[in-house]
């Protein structure tokens, strides 16, 4: 019997939200609003569960020393964020900046993270990836036109926003061919969120013929 | 004459929108309801995919994180079941957890219960659900050391190594860390993915494949070309030839259909609409 109702309230929200595409109404309105209500309710109660209450509670109890400092450090840090909290600014306005704390240390942290994995993880083995043999001995003639195609739109690519020199002779075709590659890329890019938008259309048709209307199984 | 005609083909451009919803709606829902199948060629990523699972050994352990919430859904969920139903079906070992907050542990925790229910497998033996930690990077890096400083509990509460499954897994240290771990499945519609790659595969080198949004494939694919991954699912089409791969009939190719019909629909109305544009200078 509930996954009979809750069919029918998932079909129900569905056609309210598909209903916007014959203009704004009241029902996508509620519909729209319980949506964001609820995720954020959900998302709350979620993150309070998972995350913040086992992370509090292990490093409270634990017997390992490091991790029940650095727990408080963490507790300590959150309680500052709380400064930020819109309440603040009529409770103390004076102290509100005590929240950049916190955000400072985040801030650093994951700019740390960030430039190490960035480098180590994402240009070192991407630009090792354009070191291609353009001819070998047992490379086909498609792999040699591929490799070619990698070389020249990676080079052309990256020139076409090298802004230093003035872009004019054979340097404006190498541009040139950077804003074709470019162009492509783009192409490529916005038919597949075409693919990935026909695909959620596709699920829900597919749950509203199945699910709801058992015209399919 | 030439002047009505023209006019008719300048009027195509002023189609109703209302009518073009109509008609995706039939070249989606037509497909759907007939069952129509077409055949479809097995994307080389895909392949490749397919074949780094499949060198997998019984018992191996596979890390699955579900970065996604139900938005994304029609296209990773189908991909989320058929990695499952190859994994079971080779008697991988399965560990499961999440950085998309509660949607990506529902979506995940919904897939392995049913796939593991068909094939008779068992919680705490044959697969495992750590849970949902927040904090993307430092969760990585947490995990490479034991996976117990992360997910000291599964998403039930009860103790990791209170479990048979962790027991056998983690070996003789009773440690369970990225060294474990035979493959990692990235299913994604976010940047997590591609923390996964740069720190667990760059650092730790944990062979993956990842299962993507058609939305962020595009950028995915730079990580197959340079062999960080060893497999891409791209949007719906993956899925449905990893399903074509495993011999199933599931939603994806089901879906991929309506995909070609919508596809035929798009590039028809906009041959019409530069039709209409061009009828439309004549005139004037």
């Amino acid at each position: 019997m509930m996954d009979l109702i809750g069919v029918w309230v998932a079909a129900f929200l569905t056609l309210a939200i598909l209903s916007f595409l014959f203009g704004d109404n009241p029902v996508y309105k509620f519909v729209e609003h319980i949506f964001v209500g609820a995720s954020a309710a959900f998302g709350i109660i979620v993150m309070f569960n998972q995350a913040v209450w086992p992370f509090i509670q292990e490093g409270i109890t634990t017997q390992d020393m490091f991790l029940k400092i650095t727990t408080y450090i963490a507790i300590f840090l959150g309680i500052l964020t709380l400064f930020r909290l819109e309440i603040m600014n009529y409770v103390a306005p004076t102290l509100t900046w005590i929240s950049r704390f916190p955000i400072a240390f985040v801030t650093g942290v994951g700019t740390g993270i960030g430039i190490v994995t960035g480098i180590h993880g994402y240009i070192f083995p991407q630009v090792v990836a354009t070191f291609l043999p353009i001819m070998e001995k047992h490379t086909s003639i498609i792999e040699i036109v591929s490799n070619l195609v990698l070389i020249v739109g990676v080079l052309s690519s990256l020139y076409y926003f090298y802004f230093s020199m003035e872009q004019r002779g054979v340097l404006r075709w190498i541009v040139k061919t950077g804003m074709i590659i470019i162009m492509i890329t783009f192409g490529s890019a916005f038919g597949y969120t075409i693919m990935a938008r026909v695909s959620l259309l596709i699920g829900r048709i597919y749950f509203l013929l199945s699910d709801w209307l058992n015209i399919i199984r | 004459m030439k002047e009505r005609i023209l006019a008719f083909i300048e009027s195509l451009g002023r189609i109703d929108s209302r009518i073009v919803y109509a008609l995706v709606f039939l070249a989606t829902a037509i497909p759907l309801i007939m069952n129509i199948r077409i055949p479809m060629p097995v994307s080389p990523e895909v392949k490749s995919a397919f074949q780094a699972m499949d060198r997998l050994k019984p018992g191996d352990v596979i890390l699955i994180s579900t970065d996604y919430g139900p938005s994304s859904a029609p296209e990773t969920q189908p991909m989320l079941e058929a990695i499952l139903t190859h994994a079971f079906k080779k008697d991988l070992k399965v560990l499961l957890m999440t950085h998309w907050r509660f949607e990506g542990l529902i979506m995940g925790v919904q897939g392995l219960d049913k796939v593991a229910k068909k094939f008779g497998k068992e919680y705490g033996k044959d697969y495992l659900v750590l849970g949902y930690r927040p904090g993307v990077t430092a969760v990585m890096i947490g995990m490479s050391k034991d996976f117990r400083n992360i997910f000291s509990t599964d998403n039930e509460g009860k103790p990791l190594d209170s479990y048979l499954m962790y027991k056998e897994i983690a070996g003789d240290d009773g440690v369970l860390n990225y060294k474990d771990i035979k493959m990692l499945v990235g299913l994604e519609a976010g940047d997590a993915g591609n923390f996964w790659i740069m720190i667990v595969n760059a650092r730790y080198g944990v062979p993956m494949i990842m299962g993507t949004t058609a939305v962020i494939t595009p950028e995915y694919f730079t990580f197959y070309q340079s062999r960080q991954i060893e497999g891409l699912l791209g949007g719906l089409k993956g899925a449905a030839d990893y399903e074509a791969l495993l011999g199933i009939s599931g939603f994806a190719s089901r879906g991929m259909v309506s995909q070609f019909a919508v596809h035929v629909l798009i590039i028809l109305l906009i041959f019409l609409g530069n039709l209409s544009d061009i009828a439309r200078r004549f005139r004037s």
